[in-house]
């Protein structure tokens, strides 16, 4: 029976999604075709140039460490059903602060501190961001999506006042609306010493870095928090029903708090990937739209830590498979984006079209 | 048997195929700024000299543009290096930090950068303009045309690049016609200010209101902003890089030109011949990198009289300024 079920579970969690997977990439094929390429010979091509080697790997990772913590961001918020919109801003103001912490608060400690310093200010920025709604949530009811939308527009106000005029970077002929770059004590080493120690040759130009590393600590810290503590039982059964945690003794009050308060944190560590990883420094809405972006990740990987890792792997190749379509075809960037969005619109809806086939399927055997 | 004739056709193909890119041709590869292909201005100059390359020349072009943000705009370079392009050439001096390290990887590849200065790599070549003297030019058009003695000047990011084109457009008007009042405004200071149409319609609607009758926009596509402003208030408008008046010829009196397509080009086949130079390239009146683009609109004295100034500033008789300091001194020389 237990074996029938994992069986089962198998199918509808792993099957199910490959399934979903060629069928978008049938779709995919058949727009491909209409605007006269051979989908066969595009897909190879982009396939191998994304997955078919290691700095491809490299640069796949690279874009998938940010999906991860942003997806995780938002579904710790709806684990405790709590919809944070707001890990734009938080991905920003959580940016902003660890670079700011590592130009300005890290020299005055010793040098093997530094890094840890602007580590913890990037999930305290993006913390402190989700602060504000969660206090008007928590104590006044106000409902988190309006605050949180509002504070991604004044978090992306303020960063960019604060970034063009007042830590802009100095020194240079025609600055840029970014910060100075950052000590290398307190950054984000590459990864690819240690690819290239187990025999994955990428190149050292790569920009995949030990926030990969810390995105998985997170998969398995937020697995651990949900499931295996109090606090985590008690963020889910928020989720699940409001009232009935309050009955049940819950103080919603503080658990809705602490939610949106570990959301945030977790928005402001997905910017090190970008921020401490590979610009070494913070460039003006370096994020663009990675907060939003993270919903879709969060939903696609229902939810679940695991399924989060594979749904922000599935986004971070899209990615680098459309830079591969812009460089090796002729086909319009305009249609690769469409490509993009039917190819992630086939899946949601194919896996749930499928579960709901299998679960019938389920029901009409036990029957 | 049918398997293995798809099979060898297949491969055949694909043999084939990479014999024809293998023959040898010049393959330039060129990445945008943000504001992309159809700004109708700097990225379309850009583009419009790869075209001419790829028709007269006969080289390959491939043209990608960043996506939001531009933070990929080093992994394009990257990937077009690694595809062993002859040529890779980013617009825009957003790309000076990405090239640089892209250059220093790929020192067989030759790069070259549109509007930045990279120095001492011997594989890149830094395309610059002198816009502070075409910006001149069109300022002494407008500067000879207003009415109302009142024009404005409508930048899209703030930056020292685009001063440039205010400073040179300033002087050029105040040489003309000493009691003009020149209006200045900035969309923004982000990369997206050159891509905000409706800023732009905003600020020059408020210009058009404290009485300017001719603005000058250098904000790339957020210009269109400007130019529907323009025909709103039946005012005039004065475009900018590409020459812009066939989007509105009874509203835009002149653009000043700046031929990112000529140093495309000519980077290009330079390349092609063999005859690249790494270090400073500039475009300027004397080399006719940069000019104004004649219309109906511009009576014909006025067109007589830029021209002589033209000269001048070839002959070094006017040295246009191009920031405060050197604006100061150009006031204290010819204007008293």
């Amino acid at each position: 029976m237990k074996n029938r079920e994992f069986i089962e579970n198998l199918i509808l969690n792993i099957i199910s999604p490959l399934i979903s997977i060629f069928i978008a990439l049938f779709f995919g094929g058949i727009i491909i075709y209409l605007l006269g390429h051979n989908p066969w010979e595009t897909y190879k091509e982009v396939i191998n140039f994304a997955l078919g080697n290691p700095n491809g790997w490299g640069y796949v990772l690279f874009n998938t460490t940010s999906f991860i913590l942003a997806g995780l961001a938002v579904a710790i918020g709806f684990k405790g059903g709590l919809f944070n919109i707001g890990a734009e801003g938080q991905i920003l103001v959580g940016g902003l602060i660890s670079a700011l912490a590592g130009l300005y608060i890290a020299p005055i400690f010793p040098s093997f501190l530094h890094l840890p310093i602007t580590l913890i200010f990037s999930a305290l920025g993006g913390a402190i961001w989700a602060f504000i709604p969660a206090i008007l949530r928590a104590r006044l009811g106000v409902h988190e999506v309006i605050n949180t939308i509002m504070m991604n527009w004044i978090g992306y106000a303020l960063t960019n006042y604060l970034v063009v005029n007042t830590f802009r970077e100095r020194g240079v002929l025609y600055p840029l609306p970014q910060t100075d770059k950052l000590p290398s004590s307190a950054v984000l080493p590459k990864l690819y010493p240690i690819f290239q120690k187990i025999g994955i040759n990428i190149p050292e130009s790569n920009p995949v870095n030990y926030a990969l590393v810390i995105a998985i600590l997170m998969v398995i810290f937020t697995y651990y928090l949900l499931w295996k503590t109090k606090l985590g039982y008690e963020i889910r059964a928020l989720g699940l029903n409001i009232h009935a945690s309050e009955n049940a003794g819950i103080n919603v009050k503080n658990i809705i708090l602490i939610t949106m308060l570990i959301s945030g944190a977790m928005a402001g560590l997905a910017s090190i990937n970008d921020v401490l990883g590979y610009r070494y420094r913070y460039l003006d809405n370096f994020s663009h739209g990675l907060g939003f972006t993270g919903i879709a990740v969060a939903l696609l990987g229902k939810n679940h830590p695991i399924g989060i890792i594979f749904s922000a792997l599935l986004f971070g190749a899209l990615d680098r498979m459309a830079i591969g379509m812009d460089v090796f075809t002729h086909i319009p960037r305009e249609i690769i984006s469409v490509l993009q969005a039917v190819i992630i619109l086939t899946i949601v809806v194919g896996n749930e079209v499928l579960i709901r086939f299998l679960k019938k399927r389920r029901k009409a055997i036990y029957a | 048997m049918r398997k293995f004739l798809i099979a060898f056709l297949v491969l055949s193909l694909i043999l084939l195929s990479s014999v024809g890119f293998s023959a040898k041709t010049i393959r330039v590869g060129i990445v945008y700024d943000v504001g992309g292909r159809g700004d109708k201005s700097f990225n379309d100059a850009a583009y419009n000299g790869l075209q001419r390359a790829i028709k007269v020349l006969r080289v390959e072009g491939k043209d990608l543009e960043p996506g939001p943000g531009g933070a990929n705009r080093e992994e394009l370079l990257r990937t077009l290096a690694e595809q062993n392009y002859d040529l890779v050439i980013g617009v825009g001096f957003l790309f000076t930090d990405a090239i640089t390290a892209v250059a220093k990887d790929f020192p067989k590849v030759k790069f070259a950068i549109v509007d930045g200065v990279i120095e001492g790599l011997p594989n890149v070549s830094s395309l610059v303009f002198n816009e502070h003297e075409g910006s001149f030019l069109v300022g002494v058009i407008a500067g000879l045309m207003t009415k109302s003695n009142i024009i404005g000047f409508v930048g899209g990011m703030d930056i020292p690049l685009i001063h440039k084109f205010e400073v040179g457009y300033k002087a050029g008007a105040l040489y003309v016609n000493p009691k003009v009042k020149v209006l200045i405004n900035y969309i923004g200071v982000t990369g997206d200010a050159f891509k905000d149409p409706v800023k732009g319609k905003e600020l020059a609607l408020a210009q058009y209101k404290q009485g300017a009758d001719i603005i000058y926009h250098a904000s790339g596509a957020s210009g269109e902003g400007v130019f529907e402003a323009a025909k709103e208030t039946k005012k005039y408008a004065i475009g900018v890089d590409s020459p812009q008046s066939w989007i509105m010829p009874d509203r835009i009196i002149t653009s000043m030109l700046k031929r990112v397509d000529v140093a495309v080009y000519e980077t290009i086949k330079d390349v092609k011949e063999g005859k690249f130079k790494p270090g400073i390239r500039i475009f300027g009146a004397a080399n006719g990198g940069v000019d104004y683009e004649k219309t109906k609109l511009i009576p014909l004295g006025v067109i007589s009289k830029v021209e002589q100034i033209k000269k001048d500033i070839i002959s070094g008789k006017i040295v246009v300024p191009y920031d405060d300091k050197t604006f100061e001194e150009f006031k204290a020389k010819y204007l008293k």
